[in-house]
């Protein structure tokens, strides 16, 4: 009985392992392991999921891959660690990962006091609404809920964030609280209340788990602002550069009709600056474009985070978009330029 | 004259009276007895058959069996969503374990489920050389197989381990460490010895004190932040420690109930007879209070496994968890699909625990029967 004690015990012996000092430069840490330590959801539809075969997928989850792409030029290289929310900022300050990925809203407390830092907002979420469409075949909007009775979880922001919004609104309304979300959403169902709240993303995947989704409308408005975006360590900016701009390059390539399929061709034949920017296309003296050097990672780091995971728009479209059953539509992560609010500064 | 009547043989066995014999004479006294038990019966009867014919109908008649996705499962009226399952299970068992090395964890659930069988068998042969390769090579040979590294093996981390293969290494482990402490401490915390019964009852009373939900937090978040920068222990590692050094406690004072119910004349009779302390403790003590504490001990091992759900707080997946983390595919997404899968998972834990009990009843019926001799 002891010997599988000591078994056990040389096994966490051998495991202790070092992980590199925070300070060290993570991304020089990253080139040594060869693959990015990315923390994920345990599991939340369209952002990270593990399906049948063991792999990841979802937005989260494919940010990282675009960040393996630009560091190390291979999307695959990506160890994911499945995290709680409780865990999550621990296990980055500890140095457990390198990258945070997991749905986590941005808020100013997290920004500044936990030595941690956000590097952009993947995913606009917010508080929204459902209703049921074939009982409530008017509303369309907010705005007609006016006297409706509405079911969500209580002791959360929710309920607050509602009764702001129908209070500045001057709308009337019932609220029907529950312990438990899914009582909430039975209720719901049950037809006990006329629409549901909780965040729009949530919205959406329960939506799918219902018997005929389509029957069920989520409303257009967002009355609370949830930007969920990846996070780093604070005191690394070399790092924080590259997740940013990662990010950024993938916004990029979708305002400049950047995508996986035609970034190879794009290369060659575009004469458009900014495309050549982005790819580390030399420019005509012959003078390379340096964006990718400057970051310390290979001018072809846009292209391979492109190339292998897609722009912005078919990151969204894959995992939670048109092309998946989640079918969220673009809203407020729609580029500026058609009234959303992803907007990535120049590459210049 | 008289004729003096000795009977010779017995009057021939009359009937029993109608309805006290037989099937009809069972149901009477044990079903029917009176207006208030007949009542009884019928109530619960028909809640038993229906309960029954909803499990049946859902998980049969109005199930899904084939498909490949939501579509199939999310008809109109449909039960269980089974496809879901089919596709699941592997991973269910093996969690994030890679594909190609999964014989490894089913190689190491094979050995040990062919080393174990033999040792319940009260008449099987060879106890003694089972007991010691359980004891000795086995977890060797399973941490060898399960984790690589070695012999060519790949090497596998334990944060790809998951499922079902987790529950029962944690479990498994926990059940192994912990019996042993738990005697131990419970030793300890008799002992006349100031500093050892302090000592035990400082750290049974301590670890009885805190929440497991605790003490698997502080296992996985605030270990790390002590730890000298840039150092991580396995995970896993620490949720089997922090779960072991758990149950060791409570353990050790249903051993302790055992101790104490041993009556003291047992002590005295052995000192009398020459045998040294330890003596007394190991061939007269301590089998007899084991055997009182049993039912006990066989209660914390099925809440240990029971307990093992628990991990999924720090983050790994054990056979719960990675049932979950499946509900969240968007390709399964539909009514009935977190129903199935909590299902299944009833199913499995019940079996687990249920033969545990079963074999623990077993045990004891043997046991007393040789206290009886």
């Amino acid at each position: 009985m002891k010997n599988k004690l000591i078994t056990l015990m040389l096994g966490a012996a051998a495991s202790v392992a070092i992980a590199g000092a925070a300070t060290a430069g993570t991304l020089d840490d990253v080139r040594q392991h060869g693959f990015v330590q990315c923390g994920v959801s345990q599991g939340l539809m369209g952002f990270s999921v593990p399906d049948a075969q063991n792999n990841w997928t979802g937005m989260d989850v494919d940010f990282c891959r675009a960040i393996a792409a630009a560091v190390l030029g291979d999307a695959t290289k990506v160890k994911f660690t499945p995290l709680t929310a409780k865990e999550r900022f621990t296990a980055l300050q500890s140095g457990e990962i390198d990258v945070l990925s997991r749905n986590t809203t941005w808020t100013m407390s997290r920004d500044t006091s936990l030595g941690l830092k956000f590097a952009g907002i993947m995913y606009y979420d917010g508080q929204g609404f459902i209703v049921n469409s074939k009982k409530h075949a008017n509303v369309k909007s907010v705005n007609d809920l006016a006297g409706a009775t509405i079911c969500t979880q209580s002791g959360t922001t929710t309920e607050l964030n509602i009764a702001d919004y129908f209070k500045s609104q001057k709308l009337d309304y019932k609220l029907l609280t529950f312990e438990k979300n899914d009582e909430a959403i039975a209720a719901y169902q049950d037809g006990r209340c006329d629409a549901y709240s909780t965040d729009q993303s949530g919205l959406y995947a329960q939506r799918l788990k219902m018997q005929v989704p389509d029957d069920n409308l989520v409303l257009p408005e967002i009355i609370s602002k949830e930007p969920l975006g990846p996070v780093v360590r604070q005191g690394d900016d070399a790092w924080f550069n590259v997740v940013k701009w990662v990010y950024f390059a993938l916004v990029n390539a979708e305002e400049l009709g950047l995508t996986s399929q035609n970034v190879e061709d794009m290369k060659k034949t575009s004469t458009n600056p900014e495309i050549q920017r982005l790819l580390g296309v030399a420019s005509s003296d012959g003078k390379a474009a340096g964006f990718g050097i400057g970051m310390g990672l290979d001018e072809g780091w846009a292209e391979a985070a492109i190339k292998q995971v897609g722009n912005y728009g078919e990151i969204f479209d894959r995992n939670v978009g048109q092309g998946s059953p989640l079918k969220i539509e673009r809203g407020k992560n729609a580029l500026w330029k058609d009234g959303g609010l992803q907007y990535a500064p120049p590459v210049r | 004259m008289s004729v003096a009547f000795v009977r010779d043989r017995d009057a021939p066995l009359r009937p029993p009276p109608p309805g006290t014999a037989g099937a009809l004479g069972w149901l009477r006294a044990n079903l029917f007895a009176g207006p208030g038990n007949s009542l009884l019966t019928l109530l619960l009867g028909l809640a038993l058959g229906w309960l029954a014919w909803s499990v049946l109908d859902w998980a049969v008649l109005r199930a899904v069996w084939t498909g490949s996705g939501r579509e199939a499962c999310a008809i109109p009226d449909a039960g269980a969503c089974w496809p879901f399952v089919w596709e699941k299970f592997p991973q269910w068992i093996f969690g994030f374990y890679p594909l190609d090395e999964r014989w490894r964890p089913l190689a190491v659930m094979a050995i040990g489920a062919a080393a174990l069988a033999p040792m319940m068998v009260p008449g099987a042969p060879g106890k003694q050389a089972n007991a010691l390769f359980l004891l000795i090579a086995y977890p060797a040979i399973a941490y060898v197989l399960l984790a690589g590294g070695a012999f060519g093996l790949e090497p596998v981390e334990t944060s790809s381990w998951g499922g079902l293969l987790v529950t029962l290494v944690v479990a498994v482990t926990g059940i192994v460490i912990s019996l042993p402490l738990g005697i131990l401490l419970a030793l300890g915390r008799r002992s006349e010895l100031p500093v050892v019964r302090t000592a035990s009852i400082v750290f049974i009373e301590l670890w009885r004190g805190v929440p497991l939900v605790t003490v698997l937090f502080m296992a996985s978040v605030m270990l790390p932040l002590f730890l000298p920068g840039g150092v991580t222990l396995d995970k896993l590692m620490r949720a089997i420690i922090g779960l072991s050094l758990f149950a060791s406690a409570y353990i050790a004072e249903a051993v302790r109930g055992g101790l104490q119910a041993v009556a003291k004349g047992q002590t005295e009779a052995g000192l009398a007879l020459g045998l040294s302390r330890g003596q007394v403790t190991r061939k007269i003590v301590l089998p007899q209070a084991l055997r009182i504490s049993i039912p006990n001990i066989v209660g914390i091992f099925i809440g240990l496994f029971k307990d093992t759900t628990l991990v999924l707080v720090v983050s790994i997946y054990d056979f719960l968890g990675i049932i979950n983390a499946g509900l969240q595919d968007a390709k399964w997404a539909a009514p009935q699909t977190a129903n199935t899968g909590y299902f299944v998972a009833a199913l499995v834990y019940f079996a687990f625990c249920f033969a545990m009990s079963r074999y623990a009843l077993f045990t004891e019926a043997r046991l007393e029967q040789a206290g009886k001799r």
